[in-house]
């Protein structure tokens, strides 16, 4: 595994600063803060209802934040005259329930945004296209439509259709956890090589071993706060807070 | 261009395929699964052998009861009826006509309407609801009425006169509903999109009218099928209200037919005449909406 940079030293690509957002009158997040420097990998563990894929959402902006600031490479997300575009260049999505356009070949759902919204040239689109669906290893399966594929197909063309976009960041919504046991693994290597190469990751997951191994930092969200966060080995091995512990012991 | 081959593929593992081999002795799923097999065939077999017969059945009575009422010297009520079918069919195309082109007209402008339903922009949303929502409660017979005398009999645009007849009248009155119900059909098929559609599109960065018009419709199209083609066969039965207002349409013909043969018993079995014809149309429509319902609910 490559070097990964050292967070203190490099400037952090998304920055939390005490962020609220509530759905009526159920305040979901309650002040939350962090910075993501460029590279890492972090996970965002805790029991369902805490407000982690909310958070994700924010992020890219597509729940609106109450208060508080979101800056993801110097833009401020909630600004009222952001540009949108240029945001979600940056930042990639994949959600848990994959969300494939279901009347487009898995070839056309990765070649769509860029084409569409890029205004990229198609034939060089679809050579890239064609690269991506190697590299998340389902070479062959192009012309497949999404319901021709398994949900582990199905969540590895989602990754690649967000890498088409060439983002910066990408945010993973409990990707493996509508999926089979005997898939979630496939999932998990796609995105064990793109933390590998670099690729800025936050990840909403229930999968601890998957978390443990590659995690640069682990936040434990409950209630819509951080309750506790610190690197893997410590968090898993010494937590500190008693909601960390008994989640953590419930869970593994 | 690349869907084809992957169809292809599909059907040897189709479980509904009869393999005589591997049938066995008696299976009641297999029985079930040939009765869908041949709910397959076109629903029009199935009228002819089943259905039509009852309505026939009803015409035939009508008319020998109406033969045994009639006086000596006079045709027989079939024959008269088989003189008077020729004008009765041309009523039933111009039925039809009437039909094609309300479908046509409140399809373009309810698509749109309904497109307008679900804009983000307050005023337009509300105002294109109100506007759905008046025409889908009204009595179509009111709205026929309506465009029957408000509309001028032509209208000049330049030195262009463009006459404007009764039944273009029927057509604009009938598309109202029409426009209304399938503005109503958009709206309800975008709404049965799951929302993962529109936030994984919206995080690709892909504009509003984007989504819309690359992602949401071309989803829809299929489930709106089925209840636009509902709708198409009630509009269809719906064309004779055209003749309270005075449209040659089959039904004032058939109006026409009796008074100047002046025979009392030849009411029902003309009007039974005409039931059949409207039957004989609109039951195919409605079988085949449901097979349609029935294989888009299957791959959903």
């Amino acid at each position: 595994m490559p070097e990964k940079p050292d967070k203190s030293e490099t400037d952090p690509i998304v920055c939390l600063a005490d962020v609220n957002q509530s759905f009526g009158d159920t305040q979901v997040i309650k002040g939350i803060s962090f910075d993501v420097a460029k590279g890492e990998v972090i996970c965002i563990i805790g029991p369902s209802g805490s407000g982690k894929s909310t958070l994700l959402r924010c992020i890219n902006g597509l729940i609106e934040i109450d208060s508080g600031s979101i800056k993801v490479k110097d833009m401020e997300v909630h600004a009222p005259h952001l540009d949108k575009l240029e945001l979600r260049k940056i930042v990639g999505m994949v959600f848990q329930q994959y969300n494939l356009f279901p009347h487009k070949t898995a070839l056309q759902n990765i070649m769509m945004a860029p084409i569409h919204v890029l205004r990229q040239d198609a034939a060089e689109v679809k050579e890239r296209a064609y690269q991506l669906m190697k590299k998340v290893r389902l070479g062959g399966k192009e012309d497949f439509y999404p319901g021709e594929l398994s949900g582990g197909q199905q969540q590895r063309v989602a990754i690649a259709r967000s890498l088409a976009m060439n983002p910066e960041v990408m945010l993973f919504d409990e990707v493996t956890a509508a999926l089979d046991p005997e898939t979630v693994k496939e999932v998990l290597v796609t995105i064990r090589d793109l933390a590998e190469e670099g690729m800025t990751c936050l990840l909403v997951t229930h999968e601890m071993g998957f978390a443990r191994e590659l995690a640069d930092h682990m936040y434990f969200t409950d209630n819509g706060v951080i309750v506790e966060h610190g690197p893997p080995r410590k968090f898993f091995e010494a937590p500190e807070d008693p909601r960390t512990k008994e989640f953590l012991s419930q869970i593994l | 261009m690349f869907r084809p081959r992957n169809k292809r593929q599909i059907p040897p593992l189709n479980p509904k395929h009869r393999l005589a081999v591997l049938l066995p002795a008696c299976n009641d799923e297999l029985h079930a699964s040939a009765a869908e097999l041949n709910s397959d065939q076109p629903p029009v077999r199935r009228i002819r052998s089943v259905h039509l017969l009852g309505l026939i059945l009803v015409f035939g009575v009508s008319a020998f009861a109406a033969e045994t009422q009639s006086g000596a010297g006079q045709p027989s009520i079939p024959k008269t009826i088989l003189i008077w079918t020729p004008l009765l069919l041309k009523g039933f195309g111009f039925n039809i006509l009437i039909s094609f082109m309300s479908m046509a007209i409140g399809t373009v402008i309810g698509a749109g309407l309904g497109v307008l339903q679900i804009s983000l922009l307050p005023p337009i949303r509300l105002s294109s609801r109100v506007l759905t929502q008046f025409f889908r409660n009204s009595p179509w017979l009111v709205l026929l009425f309506y465009c029957m005398f408000m509309l001028p009999f032509e209208i000049t645009i330049g030195g262009l006169r463009i006459p404007f007849p009764d039944w273009i009248k029927a057509v604009i009155g009938l598309s109202l509903p029409v426009m209304a119900n399938v503005s109503e059909i958009v709206r309800g098929a975008v709404n049965s999109i799951p929302s993962g559609q529109w936030e994984a599109s919206e995080s690709l960065a892909f504009t509003r009218r984007q989504q819309i018009w690359l992602i949401i419709l071309p989803q829809c199209y299929k489930r709106m099928l089925p209840p636009w083609m509902n709708l198409y066969a009630i509009l269809t039965m719906a064309t004779v209200l055209a003749s309270i207002v005075g449209v040659e349409e089959v039904m004032t013909l058939a109006g026409q037919v009796l008074a100047a043969d002046g025979r009392p018993e030849l009411l029902v079995p003309i009007y039974s005449f005409v039931l059949v014809w409207f039957f004989v149309y609109c039951y195919p429509i409605a079988r085949w909406t449901i097979r349609l319902e029935r294989k888009f609910a299957v791959k959903s």
